[in-house]
């Protein structure tokens, strides 16, 4: 009996480590096939091998011809930052200052705007309705405020975080601070944005990532290739072998090569690293943030 | 002293109270004043495209006569939307994703949390959790990337392993049978670091003294987890089906447009109702597309407002609103 409890104890770790090594495996090995696949040589998929875990023939012709042609690249990195901490500052912003106001028990139309900040939560008006109300009637299609304007607000899951928060901040620090004269709009800059630095950087964070990631912008409302995100940039690659063909052969300019010298293949993926490689990198990093904003949010509202 | 403060306070209660109220008043004018922005926001961007969305559907939208100078034409579309061919498929396809995901979904990150919540290597821990996490800092995009370098016909890494065991290749882009299991996997594969986050950090402020106590009972690891761990969960699976009941009707646009790669062959079994809105964006037909639209939105709502209900009637702490 004894031994039997001593050698369950010690046999169920080792058993739960290995589930989680191999659950690892099976995450970190795609990412792995991907790099590798940007450093394999063109000829030798062409030969009809295929992709491993290790590159075969390394070469980094993929990444010389990402580079050669950056340009595209740069502007989509241009066009997804700006729009990412632009619109990432004005959302908290408005959302933290609509938040406050809400938190308050002595502010009478409380009751009225959570109602309609809430409602946009349980019912939408659905891509095309968006869509035509966007371009037709506010004309923001097809230019940069149509990443800006519409998410301005941040979005009412994002307002009860920040009010779930806010309520949690003592009612007294208030009250001394309108004794002293100080004004909503003062009280709210001085005193609770220095005090929630934590939820705004987690739902900062949260809104950012949504945003860096985003490509449906683009792919509805986006028609001039200069406005291009990041995302949206890889996507059309992935989807138009013709896009990818006149991006490979401005990339080889005069040297005349065949086409199937180009590594259209290898560069997809090439691409992809490159676009995607040094935000994978920084998020991690900002783990603690995301699950912070993500506990505050799951208390009931 | 304290005496003193409240006796003073009662001999003066009409000053004060007027004073009071003008203080509240002009405050209650600054506060909203603060939500202003937010407001304009939301009516600018969201109300008037929601009242669009209860009109288009009963017009014959033309994009160029606008919404007030397209003809009304009753319920034409709603017409065409029960006709229509490909509607049971899609219908049928987002209905059983959107059960199957709101099942499947919960109870692997469940059990991932439950695992992980057993390691005691606190370095291990935070390893697996950063690795599981990745994926959900990708864009889709990405993820179709990976996913298509996995199963793309000439050089993906699984047709290499059918090969290596001696079994045929296949391209797994024109077979719709095999979707469902791999849009489950990539569904799982994405959402299961921060699925399971949540529940592990909720697991992680249950008081400690609760193990120490069901141990000393004699209790061991898996009664704990089921009498301990998993009752604390409750709530919060609670929320997260109220708030996914919606995800019923509306799928998730990116995971069933991306990673199939909008291949017609296998609409089959990717196609969903939000792509096919989105095609009716791209055809420009879009009265049909607004009015699967609009009953998505109301049918959606209905859900999370049902689903609410029911869970008030059973345990009135564990609803929503």
């Amino acid at each position: 009996m004894e031994v039997r409890k001593v050698e369950r104890k010690s046999l169920f770790p080792v058993f739960l480590h290995l589930f989680f090594i191999l659950m690892s495996a099976c995450f970190v090995l795609p990412l792995v096939v991907v790099i590798s696949a940007s450093f394999t040589s063109e000829e030798w998929l062409n030969a009809g091998h295929g992709l491993s875990l290790i590159p075969h023939e390394f070469t980094t012709a993929a990444y010389q011809a990402v580079f050669s042609n950056s340009e595209r690249i740069i502007r989509a990195y241009g066009v997804t930052i700006t729009q990412a901490f632009l619109g990432t500052a004005l959302s908290c912003v408005i959302a933290g200052m609509a938040a406050y106001a809400l938190s308050r028990s002595n502010f009478q139309f409380r009751k009225v705007l959570t109602g309609v900040i809430f409602f946009t939560m349980l019912f939408s008006a659905g891509m095309i309705p968006t869509y035509i109300i966007y371009s037709k009637y506010y004309g923001i299609s097809n230019t940069f405020w149509i990443y800006i304007l519409p998410g301005m607000a941040g979005g009412a899951w994002y307002t009860m975080v920040f009010r779930t928060f806010f309520k949690s901040l003592p009612e007294s620090l208030f009250e001394s601070a309108h004794l002293d004269g100080a004004s909503e709009l003062t009280i709210f800059f001085r005193i609770v944005v220095p005090l929630s630095t934590p939820v705004f950087a987690s739902v900062g964070f949260m809104i950012l990532v949504a945003k860096w990631n985003d490509y449906t912008t683009s792919m509805i409302y986006i028609r001039d290739e200069d406005l291009y995100t990041l995302q949206y940039l890889l996507q059309r690659m992935m989807d138009e072998a013709k896009f990818l063909k006149s991006l490979s052969q401005s990339v080889i300019g005069n040297i005349t090569l065949n086409t199937h010298n180009t590594p259209s293949e290898t560069l997809r993926y090439a691409m992809c690293v490159v676009a995607a490689g040094p935000m994978l990198l920084i998020f991690p990093f900002f783990q603690k943030y995301f699950s912070q904003g993500l506990t505050i949010g799951a208390v009931k509202g | 002293m304290m005496r003193a403060k409240t006796a003073a306070g009662q001999a003066q209660p009409s000053a004060l109270a007027k004073k009071k109220s003008i203080w509240k008043n002009k405050s209650n004018w600054e506060l909203l004043l603060l939500c202003l922005p937010a407001l304009i926001g939301y009516i600018v961007f969201n109300y008037v495209s929601m009242g669009a969305a209860l009109v288009i559907p009963f017009k014959d939208y033309k994009f160029s006569q606008g919404i007030f100078g397209s003809e009304w034409c009753g319920l034409e579309n709603f017409k065409w939307i029960l006709t229509s061919t490909s509607m049971s498929r899609v219908l049928r396809n987002t209905i059983l994703y959107g059960a199957w995901f709101m099942i499947v979904g919960p109870v692997v990150n469940m059990t991932i949390a439950l695992l992980l919540f057993e390691i005691r290597n606190r370095k291990a821990l935070k390893t697996y959790q950063t690795i599981i996490t990745f994926p959900n800092f990708m864009s889709m995009v990405i993820v179709g990337y990976v996913v298509y370098a996995l199963l793309s016909p000439k050089t993906g890494l699984f047709n290499q392993v059918l090969t290596f065991f001696g079994q045929p290749p296949t391209d797994m882009y024109m077979e719709p049978g095999r979707w469902p299991v791999i849009l489950t996997l990539v569904n799982l594969w994405k959402g299961v670091g921060m699925g399971s986050m949540m529940y592990f950090a909720s697991l992680m402020g249950i008081d400690t003294s609760l193990y120490e106590a069901a141990e000393l009972d004699g209790a061991n690891r898996f009664q704990a987890m089921l009498h301990i761990s998993i009752p604390h969960l409750i709530p919060l699976v609670c929320i997260f089906t109220i708030m996914g009941a919606g995800s019923l009707i509306n799928g998730n646009f990116d995971l069933f447009y991306i990673i199939p790669r909008d291949t017609s062959i296998l609409y089959e079994t990717t196609d969903i109702l939000n792509t096919y809105v989105y095609r009716a964006l791209s055809n420009g037909s879009y009265a049909m597309g607004a009015t699967v639209g609009l009953i998505q939105s109301a049918v959606g709502m209905l859900l999370v407002v049902g689903a609410n209900l029911i869970v008030r009637k059973i345990s009135p702490e564990n609803s929503m609103f």
